[in-house]
């Protein structure tokens, strides 16, 4: 839903460690994206291609994004299930005393530069 | 020949706006400021309980507010003209939420910020993308109304999970809305066993000076 938004926080990110780390170019920018962080993969990219053109340090950046499955931790069985399919409650055991293992990120892994 | 390298990053996009955030609300701990972050959907009621809630408390502290919306200062106009403290309206430019420095910035254009107890932040109506960034507000409130329905802390679990108390607004015209607030309640607290519940009705007053005292009691405790 706020896809452009976030698009607007991860290029400062990136020019910042471009200048940090004199760069000329970033070729090739890589996000990890948790599949209940919110973000919804296409659109990001539509908003991506939009605001690079907006960026000469970051014309025709690429971006490539790595999807992290949610896991959910159970406290009262001690299990791990998918949060995608369950939800907060534990299909072992029925608690809700659980909590998100992993899921939720919005990380920049790595960029290739020039 | 330019030589392509990799440079490992590994760092969360929102880490820096929590930093921030959390900067911010360490400068507004020195000046004692009390920054109260307000969401909720659209039409749930947030400037008209806002209203009732400055009106209870401007006697007692400095008060500055900022309406956060896509366009227009109608929010702005009403909150100041309803109540005579200063508010200023701030436009996202088409942005769904305020971050930590859209809120600074917000901070810094109230007139003579230093002075202010308490600046009351009114967000962008939306159950989603406000929740995602820390506005570096001491608290957050949120308000549920009863046309909404009973299940909306289900649908929107971060919104809920990020807010300290809610507000079940519009409580006067609960009949007449399939809107079971025990559930509600039970939702809420499924989702945030934390949060503490107020019923109110912004539009007769009921339940706002509750609401005021705890704000109240709030301030007191940054303060402490």
């Amino acid at each position: 839903m706020h896809e452009l938004g976030v698009v607007f926080h991860v290029i400062d990110e990136i020019e910042d460690l471009a200048q940090k780390n004199n760069v000329e170019h970033v070729n090739k920018v890589t996000l990890q994206i948790g599949t209940v962080s919110g973000i919804i993969p296409d659109y990001l990219v539509d908003c991506w291609n939009w605001a690079v053109t907006k960026h000469d340090i970051m014309a025709k950046c690429e971006l490539i994004i790595e999807k992290i499955e949610a896991v959910t931790h159970c406290e009262a069985c001690g299990r791990d299930y998918n949060t995608i399919v369950y939800g907060k409650t534990c299909p072992h055991c029925g608690s809700t005393d659980t909590y998100l293992l992993q899921g939720n990120e919005f990380m920049i892994k790595e960029m290739e530069v020039v | 020949m330019d030589t392509v390298r990799i440079i490992e990053v590994k760092q969360s996009v929102f880490a820096s706006n929590d930093k921030r955030a959390n900067e911010l609300r360490q400068e507004l701990k020195e000046k004692k400021i009390f920054l109260l972050n307000v969401m909720s959907s659209p039409g749930s009621g947030k400037t008209t309980t806002l209203t009732g809630i400055i009106n209870e408390l401007k006697n007692e502290f400095r008060i500055g507010v900022m309406e956060a919306d896509i366009d227009s200062d109608v929010d702005a106009r009403t909150v100041s003209k309803n109540t005579g403290v200063e508010a200023i309206q701030l436009h996202t430019g088409g942005m769904c939420h305020l971050d930590a420095d859209m809120t600074r910035q917000g901070i810094e254009a109230l007139k003579d910020n230093d002075k202010y107890d308490l600046i009351i932040l009114e967000n962008v109506g939306n159950l989603v993308c406000p929740a995602e960034f820390d506005t570096g507000a001491v608290k957050n409130m949120c308000i549920l109304s009863v046309p909404e329905g009973d299940d909306k802390p289900l649908k929107y679990p971060l919104m809920f999970e990020v807010s300290n108390f809610v507000l079940i607004n519009k409580i006067d015209v609960i009949d007449y809305f399939d809107f079971d607030l025990e559930k509600c309640k039970e939702n809420i607290r499924y989702r945030n066993p934390k949060a503490d519940i107020f019923e109110i009705c912004a539009k007769n007053g009921k339940g706002i000076k509750e609401v005021a005292d705890y704000i109240r009691q709030q301030i007191y405790d940054w303060r402490r």
